[in-house]
């Protein structure tokens, strides 16, 4: 077995993960990572082994590097995110009986009509921010209307969730960094996952009423989960498609003849890009996997990232091909802890890029795109694009 | 290996070789059968691979738990009586013979 020295944290590679990614897989399926003294995976076969067995890698121990076990989070633990069974099954099933596919549905309309208005304002400007005129400002519009939180604060959500997914890397700067931006937001996060301050019919709201036999506190944690992890996952979705459009023509072109495939489209950004790059899992025994013992009590990376482009798994993976079958991909994870929200995710996606490629014929970069670097997540900070 | 035959909504159909263990989501889209959508990868949170069940045959399979329960309530083609979700089933010797109904719409 091989110890890589890489600091899968560092500036550096959080900008441009890709080469290590490679490195990590070819060095083995199961590799040591000296620097944090942590296990890792990066394959596609074994990813999603250990994402499927959640009774031997668990959650509750935290999903990032810090071991809840030996450290006090820095905020109360995720009924869902850093639970296991079986109260993370109660709380998982109160969850999606609010979010299924049919409640989803029922946003499409208003979801598309939001679009249309978005992509015609900026149509009209023809230069723009991909980031923040695009890629933050659908999902900072039509989620928070859909959980029911006010027109006022939702500035704090982006700063909130920063410091949730770099919660979960080493206490290196950019953990620091989103602490002391976050700071702020922390209180006004939960203050509007409680009932009173939701509206009603919302899906906030919903939660509140079908999550009855939980305590009032844990209602707001469930509600808390929507906010922490239904933000910026989907503006780095965003902003990654529109780069990968402006990179790669051709497969605008391919979207363009066909506007009904962007939700396809969209599954494959996710699989490309991998918003979310890596979570951390726990081991709650001696386990075997790739030939290789990992020892009970021990933090496994699982590089979902490097999974997504496996060519072990995926035919020319590093090609962004809007026309390939990207369904099972781990890029919303996968097994009991597979994100609840992904239906709602890829609607967002399909309707924006739907009307983008309705009424957008080329999309150029108008300056260099910057990197969002963050310990968890994968994006961009700012991507000046013309458009015509 | 049981043999399990997918029939589309316009009648053609094809007939494969199931790998134990698999589920019946997997096994379509291993041998690039249409009609099955799985967006959401197996994890029964899509009800994209949504299929009619031979009904002398649903017995064979194991019960619905709760998950696709709920899930069936959410497919895009009606729900009948023998509708199971493809990726909560798995592949065993006895599913031989198998013929599953794809339904016209999974999205
Ligand atoms: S594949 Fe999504 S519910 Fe079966």
């Amino acid at each position: 077995m091989i110890t890589l020295d890489d600091d899968p944290f560092a500036d550096e590679v959080l900008a441009d993960p890709v080469p290590l990614h490679r490195r990590l897989r070819d060095a083995g399926p199961v590799v040591r990572l000296g620097r944090y003294d942590v296990w890792a995976m990066a394959r596609a076969e074994e990813v999603t082994q250990a994402l499927n067995d959640p009774a031997t890698f668990c959650s509750s121990a935290g999903v990032g590097l810090s071991d809840f076990r030996k450290e006090t989070p820095w905020r109360p633990p995720s009924l869902l995110l850093e639970a296991d069974a079986p109260e993370h099954d109660r709380a998982r099933h109160t969850v999606t009986s609010v979010l299924t596919p049919k409640v989803v549905k029922t946003y499409r309309d208003t979801f598309a009509r939001e679009a249309e208005k978005l992509v015609a304002a900026l149509v009209a400007r023809g230069e723009f921010d991909a980031v923040a005129d695009f890629a933050e400002a659908f999902p900072l519009k039509v989620f928070p209307d859909a959980v029911g939180l006010p027109a006022e604060g939702r500035e704090h959500l982006l700063p909130y969730g920063a410091m949730v997914f770099n919660g979960f890397g080493p206490r290196n700067h950019l953990f620091t960094e989103a602490m002391e931006r976050g700071a702020v937001a922390r209180e006004w996060i939960a203050e509007h996952c409680r009932a009173e301050n939701l509206a009603p019919g919302g899906l906030g709201a919903r939660i509140h009423e079908a999550a009855s036999e939980f305590t009032e506190e844990e209602r707001a944690l469930l509600v808390r989960s929507f906010l922490s992890a239904g933000v910026d996952t989907t503006v780095h979705a965003l902003g990654n498609a529109v780069l990968c459009f402006a990179l790669y023509p051709d497969q605008w072109a391919a979207l363009r003849e066909k506007p009904e495939s962007s939700r396809a489209a969209f599954e494959e950004v996710v699989r490309f890009t991998s918003p979310v790059q890596t979570f951390f899992r726990t081991t709650t025994r001696d386990v075997e996997i790739g030939g290789v013992r990992i020892p009970a009590g021990e933090k496994v990376l699982l590089f979902l990232a490097a999974a997504n482009r496996d060519p072990r798994r995926w035919p020319d993976a590093d090609t962004f091909d809007i026309t390939r079958r990207a369904a099972g991909h781990v890029g919303f994870g996968s097994g009991v802890h597979a994100c609840v929200g992904q239906m709602f995710a890829r609607l967002e996606g399909e309707v924006l890029l739907a009307e983008l490629a309705r009424r957008v014929t080329t999309i150029e970069l108008a300056g260099e795109p910057r990197p969002q670097l963050s310990n968890t997540l994968r994006g961009l900070a700012s991507l000046p694009v013309r458009v015509r | 290996m049981p043999k399990v035959t997918y029939v589309q909504s316009d009648g053609t159909s094809r007939t494969v070789e199931a790998t134990v263990g698999r589920s019946l989501m997997q096994v379509a889209i291993d041998h690039g059968v249409d009609g099955i959508v799985a967006e959401c990868g197996g994890n029964a949170m899509c009800a994209t691979c949504h299929v009619y069940v031979d009904p002398a045959r649903l017995d064979d399979l194991g019960p619905l738990c709760s998950d696709e329960e709920e899930m069936l309530d959410c497919t895009a083609s009606p729900r009948a009586a023998t509708s199971r979700l493809s990726c909560q089933l798995p592949v065993t010797e006895d599913l031989d013979g198998l013929v599953l109904r794809l339904p016209e719409e999974q999205l």
